[in-house]
């Protein structure tokens, strides 16, 4: 492949591989993001390969293994186009029939199809789904359509068309006013206006500048980073280059997880492609601009995805944060200028100088612009990565595009911003989602993890937690987040342990007051969140812990007990063959009784009863009922 | 490993100082583990002081100082898992092959360690074993799963 040298020749390839497509050739698009390949992504692609063969359907039938669609509930998930039928849940059994069924008949499998849980119907596209209906899809729908190891495909949807432009039609200053003028704010946690970070390298003295991505993903319950890594690698890099050509930066980072294996391989897949094309290197499209970047593994260290540690750890060294007296962006990496954006942000970069600043604009609230992804999970039916505008409300994202509580539970409250965030519950579903709202309410936007939590959740335990990752992971280099996260983790550890005791909670918020005021970095001051938010919303469930040694959610393990029903049970022996502690006595025909002492309380019988039944019961606060006598255990029929 | 492999390893990193996390990234991810030779041969040709080094090698989790089990389990901690019951799915595992996260076992069979978040919530609770994703755990399932290794 030779260079790409100017935007003239880049348009003349891009129409050449436009040309190369036959819109109705026959396609079949694989979800082969890290979540559906969990679930036989990998399995269900050899089988395609291998019964595409064995139809000889070599030539009229293409596959393309795309990145993370969104709906992991569902996958693998398979879409075919022309005419993007979408099937769910696909296994290796069904590929044959797919083959010859659809891909060669047109014809549509009904028993793979979505079925709508409300009317019972089936739907035939992706977008009506209504998982996929609510959502707006603009920095996260090209992983729909493109083979992330594929740069042509990027090309195909107008890839580096934004790096063309601004290269050739505007000024470096242009650029950086664009985005200003965008308010795009930082995706990462802390919703910095991207804009005027840029600003402050650009003109701060240094030698030599640097942008860096921040691909360190550590929130637990959090992947949308992840899923463009893996599924759009280009448009990170297509983003940090303009990002360098606004403020004169010519060597960028990308700081990645080593636990991410598959978007390393991506990414270094996509840079290797982007300078043998000329989208990266010497002399960028013939315009004289040098932009190189290097990958940079992360050795698992959730501190590092802040950003004086990050820098830190790209130079070589241990990850600790240093005070931020001087920003980052003034002296950052080995003490030049240095733009650390989030890789959402700069994934955000190339549709705001494709498209403009004003179109930017429109979407969103007043103080938030554009749209944000969040990784919905936890007791939700629709698990997945949701892109939706800024401002739409915590209530429309886990109802209408989450489809809810699945079991018939009851929605308890909403966790967002990871564990620097904290829980929201029922009476604030109405909230907007926004940096500025959801900060008023007491938790975050972080990267956009929303942790859904039902009635079968413990808030205590949940505070706890994240105290206990933090604990974990706090780098110790400061004594409030070290010591003070500590203390909090042995006090809330102990209440859920029912060793709770008076003056616990005024304990908590001092701790707590200590590190939001005293800790280095922005991870040490908001540890705390989590607790803060759950006492503030949830302060009878401490209470309850610590006075009558009660878990209300029957959750936490010290806390209750597992009891069998005696009028309930049928003796149908489930709950016996399938505990794994051995410690259920019965026998046909007989009432069957949880031994105390030998159960772990791994909850294994409560699942097991069947629902007819639902014999097993938990119970806390109150003492377990005295067995039944063994010659009283025969179960009589009549009843 | 041997001199010439770690060699190779940071002459593949132009033998800089800046790497010193990568290079001990590529031979913890080829050998499962850092044996004190490597990480001799490591300083001596970086130029950096063992301290930095085991500062850096026990810092940062994806380091271990100690050989490791031939299968590697890995326990989602993340909070999704969390929430749908990771926790008791990390019970049954530690009572079936009796070592606690962060352990190895005498026969060196397993490793296990938790983690958080693989970023496979949907299939919460989830563990890996040796790279392959066992999503939708029950506790009372767990002990059969670890029953296919050997």
């Amino acid at each position: 492949m030779a260079k790409i040298n100017s935007p003239v020749e880049l348009e003349e390839f891009r129409k050449a591989i436009l040309n190369r497509r036959d819109p109705d050739k026959s396609c079949i698009t694989l979800c082969s993001g890290s979540a559906c390949n969990a679930s036989g992504s990998a399995a269900v692609a050899r089988c395609l390969e291998e019964e595409i063969e064995k139809q000889g359907l070599s030539e009229s039938v293409e596959i393309r293994k795309t990145g993370c669609h969104g709906f992991c509930e569902r996958g693998p998930i398979i879409v075919n186009n022309p005419g993007g039928v979408c099937y769910l849940q696909i296994q290796p059994e069904d590929v044959p029939e797919i083959i010859s069924e659809t891909a060669k008949e047109k014809r549509v499998i009904d028993r793979l199809l979505y079925t709508d849980p409300e009317s019972g119907e089936k739907i035939t596209h992706e977008g009506d789904i209504p998982f996929y209906k609510n959502q707006q899809r603009m920095v996260f729908g090209p992983n729909l359509s493109i083979d992330p190891k594929s740069i042509d495909d990027y090309l195909a949807i107008d890839g580096y068309a934004a790096l063309s432009k601004a290269l050739t039609g505007m000024s470096d200053i242009e650029v950086l006013e664009e985005v200003k003028k965008s308010n795009l704010r930082g995706r990462g946690g802390g919703g910095f206006p991207a804009g005027q970070k840029w600003e402050g390298s650009r003109n701060a003295a240094g030698e030599a500048k640097y942008v860096i991505v921040n691909a360190d993903e550590g929130d637990p319950g959090a992947y949308m980073d992840r899923a463009i890594l893996e599924g759009n690698p280009h448009s990170i890099l297509e983003g940090l280059t303009l990002g360098a050509y606004a403020i004169g930066a010519h060597e960028g980072y990308v700081y990645v997880r080593q636990e991410y294996p598959l978007a390393v391989e991506n990414l270094l897949l996509a840079i290797e492609k982007a300078e043998e094309y000329g989208f990266l290197g010497k002399n960028i499209l013939g315009t004289g601009f040098d932009f190189k970047v290097i990958v940079h593994q992360g050795a698992g260290a959730f501190v590092c995805g802040e950003s004086t540690a990050l820098m830190t750890a790209l130079e070589g060294r241990v990850g600790e944060p240093r005070p931020k007296y001087v920003r980052s962006n003034i002296k950052g990496l080995w003490n030049q200028p240095s733009v650390l954006n989030n890789v959402e942000t700069w994934a955000n970069v190339p549709l705001i100088i494709n498209k403009g600043a004003d179109w930017f604009t429109q979407f969103g609230t007043e103080g938030s612009k554009g749209t944000k992804i969040f990784s919905l999970v936890g007791k939700i039916t629709n698990t997945g990565l949701v892109e939706v505008p800024m401002g739409t409300t915590l209530k429309d994202i886990i109802y209408k595009i989450g489809g809810g509580i699945p079991g018939g539970k009851k929605f308890k409250a909403v966790q967002t911003g990871g564990p620097s965030g904290g829980c929201i519950p029922e009476n604030l579903l109405d909230l907007e989602v926004g940096f500025d709202e959801l900060t008023k309410a007491g938790s975050m936007m972080g990267s956009g993890g929303m942790i859904v939590l039902d009635e079968d959740t413990c808030m205590v335990d949940v505070a706890r937690y994240f105290i206990e990752f933090l604990t974990d992971e706090s780098c110790g280099k400061c004594t409030p987040c070290r010591e003070g996260l500590r203390q909090m983790l042995r006090i809330l550890t102990n209440i859920t342990e029912g060793r709770g005791q008076e003056g616990d909670l005024e304990l908590l918020e001092t701790l707590a007051e200590t590190a939001t005021e005293a800790a280095l970095c922005a991870l040490g001051k908001s540890a705390p969140n989590p607790f803060l938010s759950t006492l503030r919303y949830f302060r009878d469930e401490y209470v309850a812990h610590i006075e009558e040694k009660r878990c209300p959610a029957l959750s936490c393990k010290e806390l209750i007990n597992f009891y069998i029903d005696p009028e309930k049970c049928r003796g149908c022996g489930s709950c016996l063959r399938k505990c794994p502690a051995d410690a259920i006595i019965g026998g046909k025909k007989l009432i069957h009784i949880v031994d105390q002492d030998k159960c772990t309380k791994c909850g294994t019988c409560f699942d097991a009863c069947p629902d007819k039944f639902a014999a097993v019961t938990k119970l806390s606060g109150v003492p377990v009922p005295a067995a039944v006598p063994e010659e009283e255990r025969t179960i009589k029929k009549s009843k | 490993m041997d001199n010439d492999r770690v060699d190779q390893i940071i002459d593949k990193h132009n033998g800089e100082a800046s790497s010193l996390i990568q290079v001990l990234l590529e031979i913890q991810s080829e050998h499962h583990w850092l044996p004190k030779s490597a990480l001799e041969r490591v300083g001596e040709r970086l130029q950096v002081p063992r301290t930095r080094i085991l500062h850096i090698a026990t810092f940062y989790k994806a380091f271990s100082l100690v050989p490791k089990g031939r299968h590697e389990i890995n326990v989602c901690m993340g909070t999704a898992c969390h929430v749908r019951g990771a926790g008791r799915v990390l019970d049954v595992i530690e009572d079936v092959i009796g070592i606690k996260p962060g352990e190895t076992d005498l026969e060196l069979k397993f490793s296990l360690e938790t983690v958080n978040c693989l970023g496979c919530c949907a299939l919460g609770p989830v563990l890996e074993i040796d790279g392959t994703t066992h999503g939708k755990m029950a506790p009372g399932e767990t002990a059969d799963v670890l029953l296919n290794y050997e």
